[in-house]
């Protein structure tokens, strides 16, 4: 994309991709709905990642969400019963008080970062981005990611631990 | 700062904004599995901060993308653990509306 | 003579030369050129699948003893057209009780990420829209798709046959997807590289190609990505003795017609990924500039799409445990193996 104004517009679709298919997420009545925009929005966020040049993280984003997202709303329909037929309440009774309280966090977030400069770098990306990620993780953070997949083992023997049915 | 190109700050605010979205639905709404859903919102608001100054501010090191690349791989971990919770709560409750799990002890 | 070599940057040019010489500005020339280029590609997929349909149905009928489609056109090579136009006029059903945007959207979806794939795919020398530097990563992010795509169907058609399908193939997909990204982590590392262009170039003649070093990871790839494009033995979403028809019960007319073609994309797919990652993709086994290398690339991938058919109507379906447990307790051992022996090969040999 070399046009800027391509660019741009580009950011500026997604953008409102990730804003509406938020909304739709937290707003909608039925689970399921919910759970199929909450796969458009993530869909959008990679590809924010793509305006941004993280081609990598754009990819893994959709590998990893849309499984896990699958996974949900099969959970959604297994335990969530009267999905369609009844008109249960979704909310809780602190609506009001969540608004405000997020009203207020949003203001405080753009009230901070507006006017706040940044160090811009005007250092140019390395030519093959994936390329060096993959080498960064194998030497200089090999400890984290070593760590991550313990934390991924770990999580999936809990995971089964927990949901097994007791015997007794 | 130019002003016809998309800067660091419009990363930032979309960011901002989807956060806040996740927020709201996290102290609203009543299903587990919603609350867990708008936690993936907030989760993805992070990683678009995170990648926004990976570009903006460090491009060469990369740093941002390999942490966001992390809470991606956690997000998993953790959607793990807590659908298996959810099912949990879900056999003792009979439902998963989290404001009737309102007790720490059986 | 017959080589295609710089055709997409033809038709780019050629486009952006006619939208230039109108006046319109840089950006709307890019957004054009790109959808130009995208119905292009969709009208060669589009093409290719519908000569599959007829090609499955006569490979059908020739390992039956039956003749199969006759009537229209030689041998009944324009049948499938026959059929599709049949398709479009019929009454688009929907039934009252659906959930309506999400029993809409699902044949979209699907059919749409079928399509996606083929942006980074090396059709030959020069042939590939963009070739991404995650190339690999890319298309099996897209193929993931395809599980919400069934999800959706069999939730939104409201009707026991379809969820049970759409759960089904979600288990299904999802279990053999494992597998099947580890399978091609022995080539990714092997060429150290994610680029499917990149990928080629390596395996420039017979000797090279990536099957002689990685024969396990081709195998588990290969029993894997039957399992995704839900053919037989693995065709338990829509198994019609159990299911009446799986996920697709509901649907009719075009979006019926756009579950269909989705398969068999899926099906061209899979074999167009074997042969560019094992079997050298467009390049020809004897050496470079011998014929022109779209034709290679075809006639290998139609080779495999054939064994697929082969598979297909000569194996029996696995029950769903059995299904589940080879993923789980065959495949991913075995591609923990691969990835083990790859590694151990790349220490001793390079």
């Amino acid at each position: 994309m070399s046009d800027i104004f391509l660019t741009n517009l580009t950011f500026y679709v997604l953008s409102f991709c990730v804003i509406a298919g938020g909304i739709f997420v937290v707003s909608s009545r039925n689970l399921f709905h919910s759970a199929v925009f909450l796969v458009f929005t993530l869909f959008a966020v990679a590809g924010i990642f793509v305006v941004l040049n993280a081609y990598l993280l754009a990819a893994v984003q959709v590998l990893i969400y849309v499984g896990a997202v699958a996974m949900l709303m099969i959970f959604g329909v297994m335990l969530t019963t009267q999905l369609t037929n009844v008109r249960l309440r979704h909310v809780n009774e602190q609506v009001l008080p969540a608004l405000a309280v997020c009203l207020f966090f949003l203001g405080f977030l753009i009230y901070g970062l507006w006017d706040t400069p940044f160090e811009i770098a005007r250092a140019a990306p390395p030519p093959d981005i994936s390329y060096k990620i993959g080498t960064l993780l194998m030497t200089r953070y090999v400890l984290p990611f070593e760590v991550v997949s313990v934390l991924l083992l770990a999580a999936l023997i809990g995971a089964v631990v927990i949901a097994k049915r007791d015997r007794s | 700062m130019e002003q016809a190109t998309i800067g660091l700050s419009h990363y930032l605010m979309l960011s901002g904004i989807l956060f806040t979205i996740g927020l709201f639905g996290v102290l609203t709404r009543r299903n587990a599995i919603a609350v867990l859903m708008s936690a993936e919102l907030m989760f993805n608001a992070v990683n678009i901060t995170l990648v926004a100054f990976s570009k903006f501010v460090t491009p060469a090191e990369l740093t941002g993308q390999i942490i966001a690349l992390f809470t991606i791989i956690v997000a998993a971990a953790e959607a793990t653990g807590a659908l298996a919770i959810v099912l949990l709560i879900y056999r003792r409750f009979r439902g998963i509306n989290v404001d009737r799990i309102n007790f720490m002890k059986w | 003579m017959l080589e295609l070599r710089g055709l997409i940057d033809d038709i780019w040019d050629f486009i952006a030369g006619i939208l230039t010489g109108l006046g319109l500005p840089q950006w709307a020339v890019e957004l054009f050129g790109y959808a130009v280029l995208a119905v292009v590609m969709f009208g060669f997929v589009a093409v290719v699948v519908l000569f599959l349909i007829w090609w499955e149905r006569k490979v059908s009928a020739k390992m039956q003893d039956r003749l199969g489609p006759m009537r229209v056109g030689w041998h009944g090579v324009i049948q499938t057209v026959a059929d599709a136009l049949k398709l479009l006029q019929k009454e688009d059903i929907t039934p009252k009780a659906i959930d309506f945007p999400i029993h809409f959207w699902a044949p979209v979806i699907t059919f749409v990420a079928a399509f996606m794939v083929y942006v980074t795919i090396p059709f030959g020398e020069g042939l590939i829209v963009s070739d991404l530097s995650v190339g690999i990563l890319y298309i099996i992010a897209i193929t993931t798709f395809t599980v919400i795509g069934l999800l959706m169907a069999g939730w939104g058609s409201n009707n026991k046959y379809s969820l049970l399908g759409g759960f089904r193939s979600a288990a299904q997909v999802i279990s053999y997807e494992v597998p099947l990204t580890l399978a091609l982590l022995g080539v990714i590392m092997i060429a150290q590289s994610l680029s499917l262009g990149t990928i080629v170039a390596q395996q420039s003649n017979l000797f090279k190609w990536y099957v002689w070093r990685q024969p396990l990871g081709f195998a588990i790839f290969w029993v894997a990505a039957t399992a995704e494009c839900n053919r037989t033995p693995f065709d338990l979403p829509e198994a019609d003795s159990e299911l009446v028809a799986g996920f697709v019960t509901e649907y009719s007319g075009m979006k019926f017609a756009m579950f269909f073609l989705a398969e068999f994309v899926n099906m061209f797919t899979a074999s167009a990924l074997a042969i560019t990652l094992f079997f050298g993709g467009w390049m020809s086994p004897f050496g470079p500039d011998f014929g022109p290398s779209w034709m290679w690339f075809l006639g290998k991938t139609m080779f495999f799409v054939f064994v697929l058919m082969w598979f297909r109507w000569t194996y029996p379906r696995l029950r769903v445990d059995q299904l589940m447990g080879f993923a789980w307790k065959v495949l991913l051992p075995l591609a923990f193996l691969n990835i083990l022996l790859t590694g151990i090969g790349i220490y001793i040999f390079d």
